[in-house]
């Protein structure tokens, strides 16, 4: 028979005891987290008048709204009923193509800008500190106020209509591409930078030359993921007036035109699942571009 | 501005026929390529020519709309909250309470739900795809369209926010709670599995402290994300200071946007750096999303 090896109780007894600290330790820790999220969550419940009781006599109607959208399709007029339940089909889909073009637009120059701004936010690139310091809070305060309060202003200013649509999701974009350039442009490989340098190049060449093409292919992964986001933040801006299919939605919600709604719900996500496949399969091709080229 | 020339220049410009027979790739790229890039940059302009004029754009009427827009940003200053400084402040809590609970509620709820939808845990392939795809569905509808709903069943304020938060964050946590459940190494549940443990103790002993950390900096991430999109859900009526963000707007009062702008840009601020410290002080480096 095996016999256990264990250490003299003499040694053993000072390592039990940091293990009983260890783990006494850990468990105040995890306590103390527990109690600080339980304090919160009632603090926040309070605040945001949480009422379970409002919750659980409103939800039939949760439910209910969920059957109340769906249509109302016989099997005998199946093809008739499909046809009133997608009644206005050709106007919904050109202000979805409108949607599309907004979000395209606006992802477009909107990388265009956040390219030019990066390397002016990239510490390896510009030395001058306060150009940085300018460069990271444009970008900041681009990305951070939330693009349906730009198309707020920008439709008070443009009046309603696809543009202030456009304008607010390329300065929101500039914002949150620009700063994600910029991170790549601090880690790329500076031996090139230091080659084109060495010969003289002028800033413009060191960049083009030296940095692009290291960062190119991530660039374009980015924007592609940003379009993503983009038409899914463009599909609401109609709310506002912005432009695209939102508008037609919202009224449609306010209005309690039910079958409407289910149906301009089912093409969005349609669309919206048909984007983000399509952009996935774009930048998988592009990754592998890019490994097969090293 | 004068050129400063170093030998190395001199010398490769001085060589550069030669240089440019022996090394042709580097100078000239393959007309495959080219050609797919002026393809693509053909494309990417035409299709943005189009969308403007399909869109109307005027640049005259563009003009126009800057110099109104340079007329907002001068009335903005100085911003000022007039008298309602207090009622913005209140807003501003009822938007950090939509983010906080709205987060916490869906981090809860999307945990056993991403255990269906991931492969390594629930091998049926069926339960896997429905989940999946009712996680997806979730997460095709944006959370101003969930307040939209909820408003109907619990009326306006910001309980309707927190659970449109709650709502649609519960399909993104769903789905990458799973995809990290699912990138988990199967060694430690092996481990404790031969030593005799359950599937359960499997899990809890051998995925959970694997994918904790990864877990807590996503709900963190989300968190902060959640704060922004609170800041506006009150523009449709479900609580926060996106109601009154845009009242002001709608009457023409800048002071009082710019006031606003500020105040969220701060808590904005404010928020990430909380949660850059909470993100190191429980998960280390370790956990870092790239």
């Amino acid at each position: 028979m095996k016999t256990v090896l264990t250490l003299p109780p003499a040694q053993l007894a000072p390592l039990a005891r940091g293990y009983a600290a260890a783990v006494a330790a850990k468990r105040r820790w995890t306590i103390g987290g527990i109690a600080l999220l339980a304090v919160l969550s009632l603090l926040s419940g309070w605040i945001g008048q949480v009422d379970p009781v409002k919750f659980w006599s409103g939800l039939p109607r949760f439910a209910s709204y969920f059957y109340d959208i769906v249509p109302r399709l016989r099997l005998e007029t199946f093809f008739a009923d499909i046809a009133e339940w997608f009644w206005n089909f050709d106007g919904w889909l050109a202000l979805l193509w409108d949607t599309l073009l907004i979000a395209y637009v606006g992802t477009l120059f909107g990388a265009i800008a956040g390219f030019f701004l990066c390397f002016l936010a990239s510490a390896n690139v510009t030395r001058s500190a306060s150009v940085r310091f300018g460069a990271r809070r444009t970008l900041e305060f681009c990305r951070t106020v939330p693009e349906i309060v730009f198309a707020l202003m920008f439709v008070y200013a443009f009046g309603f209509g696809p543009m202030p649509g456009v304008l607010a999701i390329a300065i929101h974009t500039a914002g949150a591409l620009g700063k994600q350039f910029s991170e790549v442009v601090e880690n790329v490989d500076m031996q090139p930078v230091e080659g084109m340098t060495a010969t003289g190049a002028s800033y413009v060449e060191t960049i083009r030359f030296g940095v692009v093409p290291q960062i190119l292919s991530n660039f374009v992964s980015y924007t592609l993921l940003r379009f993503e986001i983009n038409v899914r933040g463009a599909t609401v801006l109609g709310f506002v007036g912005a432009g695209g299919i939102g508008k037609e939605l919202i009224s449609s919600i306010r209005q309690f035109y039910y079958a409407d709604v289910s149906a301009i719900l089912l093409i969005v996500i349609g669309t919206v699942f048909l984007i983000d496949w399509l952009t996935e399969l774009l930048r998988h091709r592009l990754l592998s571009l890019n490994e097969a080229g090293r | 501005m004068t050129v400063h020339k170093s030998p190395l220049r001199a010398r490769a410009e001085a060589d550069l026929a030669g240089l440019k027979l022996r090394h042709p790739a580097v100078f000239r790229a393959p007309l495959g390529a080219r050609l797919m890039t002026a393809a693509i940059a053909t494309f990417a302009t035409a299709l943005a020519v189009y969308t403007l004029w399909r869109f109307g754009f005027s640049p005259l009427k563009f003009v126009e709309g800057l110099g109104k827009l340079g007329t907002v940003v001068v009335l903005m200053v100085p911003p000022d909250p007039g008298n309602q400084f207090w009622n913005y402040v209140v807003a501003l809590g009822e938007t950090l309470a939509i983010a906080f609970l709205g987060t916490l509620g869906a981090a809860l709820l999307a945990l056993p739900v991403s255990l269906l939808a991931a492969k390594n845990v629930i091998a049926n392939r069926i339960i896997h795809f429905s989940s999946r795809r009712f996680l997806d569905t979730i997460r095709g509808v944006d959370t101003l369209i969930w307040a939209l709903i909820w408003i109907n069943v619990v009326g306006l304020g910001p309980f309707a926010g927190i659970l449109a938060v709650l709502t649609s964050d519960f399909g993104a946590f769903g789905k990458l709670f799973s995809e990290a459940i699912e990138a988990a190494d199967k060694k430690p549940v092996e481990g404790v599995v031969s030593a005799g443990g359950s599937d359960l103790h499997g899990f809890r002993f051998g995925v959970l402290p694997q994918v904790m950390p990864v877990l807590l900096s996503q709900i963190l991430y989300y968190f902060e994300s959640n704060v922004r999109s609170a800041t506006i859900i009150g523009i449709v009526g479900a609580g926060g200071i996106g109601l009154y963000l845009a009242n002001e707007i709608a009457q023409a009062e800048w002071p009082g946007v710019a006031f606003l702008i500020l105040m969220i840009l701060g808590t904005v601020a404010a928020i990430d750096w909380i949660s850059g410290k909470v993100r190191l002080a429980i998960i280390g480096t370790r956990g870092r999303v790239a």
